[in-house]
């Protein structure tokens, strides 16, 4: 009947820019409302570890935790960005980097209080992050993951920079001294920023489900899965995506805000492309597309390469990459994708019973 | 239907519209109108132009020279995401669902023009925007029994038969209360039960909904028996225009249709 209209109709152009991301949907058939307890209850279980945990470790691995914190809250805004809306960034580092660096220049060069400098480096970043967003909006695919590669590489030595060196010190970098439990609560620094770190990314994974089940969500995900019928439907594209550009850039902001007050130095070379590709990496052992998974990706970036480490000190690198690999091949769409082929499987069993 | 409508301005009014594609004259000064309450059919040949319209109906295609009128104010400054905010609503010939949204969220992104937000308001999910939600979700769950999609609701669009995508694309634009819906071939690959109930669906949209339909078909049964005025389109020109006893009766209709030459 209709047969050369290939190119002629506006869905014909309008498969989703993530195509080749394998993107999470939790099933919601029947089972839904058992597994929507599985959940909850495996969250609960969670949180009280998160919990407990500061006054049954050791202060590294205190410290340790608390920065699988941050990147998940990192990873969270990556996912708003690759996973809801469909655009890639291999270049999420460099707002780790702007967040990070803004806390650092705000607390050394003008005493400003460590707390204040978070919701600054979160608008900050989403400014930079809007910005970048714009003429990205013409990239896409292959091409808006090379462009925010470049922007991955070049900010960090931005930062190196002589003009900005007052503020930045250059190569050299900033140190930052540990902010002590307010308030005379019985937590020694490590504890105190860790339940910080935990109290953040709570709001920010609140947040971050709130927002994917709003309008707002819908149309970013409207936009990845077709383009032009999400515009025919009164989406503006283009603002969408240069807006969830900027809060994905406010998330990972925040997060490298409190990661160089964490770390309590900073410097350009705190912030290599390396950094880019963990975020990408976490998210996608995570699952892209599935809020939680960010958790586990933090946890993934923060320990596998420890992990690597121990097993082979000299090819550490091997053998993380090597781990990648068969996690791709184990599980290649994520934790996400592992926990829904398992709860459909305990569905589909119990239905048959 | 057809007594009343002609003296009333036209809601919709195309003006001598052409659009090029390199070589090709896609349409060739096309002029319509369509009246308020009316079901338009507009049939013709693959490659008519048929859906290139539609496509400069909702923007997504800018015609060389001409114009387009909804209410008697030209549609040709607007974007496409304003539309829906026009009036015009739209499915399309393909489908074109959100493909891993479930079919009541692709209903309610439907819905996206005739609401409001922001993302700080969404991602703190303020007192307001959840009264809101609550209005979109009775529209949407109306739609969905209006539709028969209670089944499917919550399932996602993925995998779903494709009559039934049909059916949501036709909610999905519902959804968005437009004053004239466009419906790209929305009987194509449907059986015949399916083509007898959507037929009694669009008369429905009109009488019952009040949306004026611009309705493009190959499924000569459907458009003859539910089209009030029917346009025939032939390599981008309009050969005939009338009432589906008069077109069915043309013989440059006939001619074109059996494949003869168009002159
Ligand atoms: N984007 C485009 N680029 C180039 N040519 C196009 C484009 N869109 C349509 N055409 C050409 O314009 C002519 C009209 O196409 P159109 O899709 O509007 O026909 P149609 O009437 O909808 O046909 P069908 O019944 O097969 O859907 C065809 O020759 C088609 O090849
Ligand atoms: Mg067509």
């Amino acid at each position: 009947m209709s047969v050369n209209t290939t190119t002629t109709d506006g869905s014909q152009a309008a498969t989703g820019s993530a195509g080749s991301v394998k993107a999470v949907s939790l099933p919601k058939p029947a089972a839904a409302s058992s597994n929507a307890k599985i959940m909850r209850t495996a969250g609960i279980v969670l949180l009280i570890m998160g919990l407990a945990a500061p006054f049954m470790a050791g202060n590294f691995l205190i410290f340790q935790l608390t920065m699988m914190l941050i990147y998940g809250i990192a990873i969270l805004g990556l996912n708003i960005l690759t996973g809801i809306n469909g655009q890639f960034s291999l270049g999420h580092g460099a707002f780790y980097a702007v967040g990070a660096y803004t806390a650092a220049i705000m607390m050394d060069q003008f005493g400003v209080g460590y707390l204040w400098t978070l919701p600054v480096a979160g608008i900050i970043c989403f400014i930079v992050g809007f910005l970048f967003g714009l003429p990205a909006l013409r990239l896409e695919g292959v091409y808006l993951a090379l462009a925010t590669f470049a922007l991955a590489v070049v900010t960090p030595q931005l930062f190196k920079l002589s003009p900005f060196e007052h503020w930045t010190s250059g190569v050299m970098g900033i140190v930052i001294s540990k902010p002590e439990a307010p308030f005379g609560l019985p937590l020694n620094p490590d504890q105190w920023l860790y339940f910080l770190t935990l109290a953040i990314g709570l709001l920010a994974y609140v947040c971050a489900r709130n927002l994917v089940a709003s309008r707002t969500g819908r149309a970013l995900m409207a936009i990845r899965d077709n383009p032009i019928a999400a515009g025919s439907m009164g989406v503006n594209t283009a603002l969408f995506k240069s807006l969830a550009f900027g809060v994905s850039a406010l998330y990972t902001g925040v997060a490298g805000a409190l990661g160089a007050i964490v770390v309590q130095y900073i410097s350009p070379d705190s912030f290599t492309f390396t950094l880019s590709v963990a975020l990408v990496v976490g998210l996608v052992v995570g699952g892209v597309g599935w809020l939680p998974g960010a958790l586990f990706g933090g946890a993934f970036i923060m320990f596998v390469p420890n992990i690597a480490e121990e097993l082979s000190k000299g090819l550490s690198g091997a053998v993380y990459g090597a781990i990648m690999i068969l996690m791709m091949y184990a599980i290649p769409t994520g934790l996400g994708g592992l926990l829904k082929a398992a709860l459909t499987a305990l569905s589909k069993r119990s239905k048959t019973r | 239907m057809q007594a009343n409508t002609t003296s009333a301005p036209p809601q919709l009014a195309v003006h001598d519209v052409i659009v090029r594609f390199g070589g090709i004259v896609a349409l060739d000064g096309i002029a319509f109108e369509l009246h308020k309450g009316q079901i338009l059919g507009l049939i013709g040949p693959n490659g008519a132009g048929k859906t290139t319209l539609f496509n400069c109906l909702s923007r997504l295609y800018t015609p060389a020279s001409g114009d387009i009128l909804y209410d008697g104010t030209s549609v040709l400054s607007k974007r496409p995401h304003e539309m829906p905010a026009v009036g015009i609503g739209r499915s399309f010939q393909n489908v074109a669902l959100f493909q891993r949204m479930t079919v009541r969220d692709n209903i309610r992104v439907g819905a996206h023009a005739a609401s409001r937000s922001d993302f700080f308001s969404d991602a703190l999910h303020l007192p307001w925007v959840r009264r809101q939600e609550a209005e979109v979700d009775a529209t949407v769950s109306e739609l969905i029994d209006y539709l028969d999609l209670g089944d499917v609701a919550d399932l996602p669009v993925d995998g779903l038969p494709f009559g039934t995508r049909k059916r949501v694309e036709i909610a999905r634009a519902l959804a968005a209360k437009p004053g004239v819906l466009l419906l790209d071939e929305p009987a194509g690959g449907l059986n015949h039960d399916e083509v007898g109930e959507l037929g009694r669906l669009i008369r429905s949209i009109r009488d019952d909904r009040g949306v004026t339909v611009l309705l493009v078909e190959h499924h000569m049964g459907l458009v003859m028996s539910i089209s009030d005025k029917v346009v025939v389109l032939s390599f981008g020109r309009k050969i005939a225009e009338g009432t589906p006893a008069e077109v069915q009766q043309n013989p440059d209709v006939i001619a074109a249709y059996l494949g003869g030459p168009a002159e």
